[in-house]
């Protein structure tokens, strides 16, 4: 009987996705979005101080549909970090971490995710008039 | 460190299906793991067609039955039959239970039975648990106190015995630790669930003389920090216990003493 080259049993392959390891994943997901997120505003900002030209070019890039669609998850993503980030630090002071209220805090923090998004969408567009 | 494929002596292939006995008409297909050390071979998933209608109701039953009346080479760890002993902790449907106490009514489909993940393998449904037992050692699980013993019992108040209550009815089938990204990635280092929870059941004895030097053990990036409250722990335990709760109080503690 071999001992030293003993098969590892599978774990991501196997193990059922739930709303606990989902959420932590996205949670890592949106956090490493957000840094390549703080490039882009970096490359707006300098864009902006580069010259009007800069600026319309990274403006026309953000405008075009696929523009809008990477700032649309940047947007959700911010505010999924923020709540979930909210909910972890109720659990650092040791609350909220019975079964059911994990549960609940969990739906509650995706929920208010894409409703704060939703919201601030509409408020950009409301002030811009549509003309963006 | 995190490998999300399996490495290539672990890929599971197809295995055998093993038919139901004529006749049978209630009939629940058990998808199961298999591993033999004697053969040079690739883990492979069986087929055994069931006959439920002369099956008990748990999967620890099926698993039995299997062994005695279609395929005696089948492998598992059990003792108790009642979730007291933590012997028969293995992936059913997707999540980390005991055998014993999962009702077989709660799987709808196909049954689908592994070992505990991330686990090296010794045989079929046997994990190789040397890892997480070394890890217990090292926690230094027992009262340890500098006071002269008392001619008696070492006496706790019922507050303080309360305390324990959610901790000591852990029975160390590690249901818990194999349910945790984490220590599947850091399992060499971090602690995983079960033994942090162990370390807090000592931590928060009253009769302990030694929580500083407890504490002093598990200030370290790995052994306690690891954890990330994921929460797939106190999900998956088959006991009702907390392991995530136990694990936020052992941090609040870190930060209190300082």
């Amino acid at each position: 009987m071999s001992t030293g080259n003993r098969p590892l049993s599978p774990h991501l392959q196997v193990y059922k996705p739930q709303l606990t390891s989902v959420l932590s994943i996205l949670h890592r997901m949106t956090g490493v979005g957000l840094a390549v997120g703080a490039l882009m505003l970096v490359y707006w900002l300098n864009a902006a101080a580069y010259g009007p030209e800069a600026f319309e070019r990274t403006q026309a890039f953000l405008a075009h549909w696929f523009g809008k669609l990477l700032l649309f998850g940047w947007t959700w993503a911010l505010f999924y970090h923020l709540c979930n980030g909210i909910r972890h630090m109720f659990w650092d002071a040791g609350k909220g971490l019975e079964l059911p209220q994990v549960y609940l805090t969990g739906w509650l923090v995706y929920i208010a995710s894409v409703v704060l998004t939703l919201l601030a969408w509409t408020a950009g567009y409301g002030m811009l008039g549509g003309s963006y | 460190m995190v490998e999300f494929n399996l490495p290539k002596n672990s890929r599971v292939v197809k295995g055998q299906t093993h038919k139901a006995p004529d006749g049978a008409t209630n009939i629940k297909k058990f998808k199961v793991y298999r591993y033999d050390p004697d053969q040079d071979k690739n883990p492979q998933l069986d087929t055994y067609e069931v006959d439920m209608d002369s099956c008990g109701p748990m999967v620890l039953d099926a698993l039995i039955k299997i062994k005695n009346e279609m395929d005696p080479t089948l492998t598992f760890r059990r003792s108790c039959r009642e979730g007291v002993c933590g012997s028969c902790a293995m992936n059913v449907d997707g999540t980390n239970t005991l055998a014993c106490t999962k009702d077989l009514a709660e799987i709808k489909g196909d049954a689908a039975i592994y070992p505990l993940p991330h686990m090296p393998v010794i045989k079929d449904l046997v994990p190789d648990l040397s890892t997480p037992y070394a890890q217990y050692t090292s926690i230094q699980p027992w009262v340890k106190a500098d006071t002269p013993a008392p001619g008696t019992e070492r006496l706790q108040s019922p507050e303080d015995r309360e305390k324990l209550d959610g901790l000591w009815e852990c029975v160390l089938c590690f249901c818990c630790s194999t349910s945790c990204p984490s220590y599947w990635w850091n399992g060499d280092r971090y602690l995983g669930p079960a033994i942090l929870l162990q370390a807090y059941r000592w931590i928060v004895d009253s009769r302990d003389e030694r929580t500083g030097e407890r504490l002093d053990d598990l200030e370290d990036p790995f052994k306690l920090y690891r954890c990330h409250t994921i929460m797939n722990c106190t999900n998956t335990c088959p006991k009702s216990l907390n392991p995530g709760l136990a694990i936020a109080e052992t941090k609040k503690l870190m930060v209190e003493r300082m």
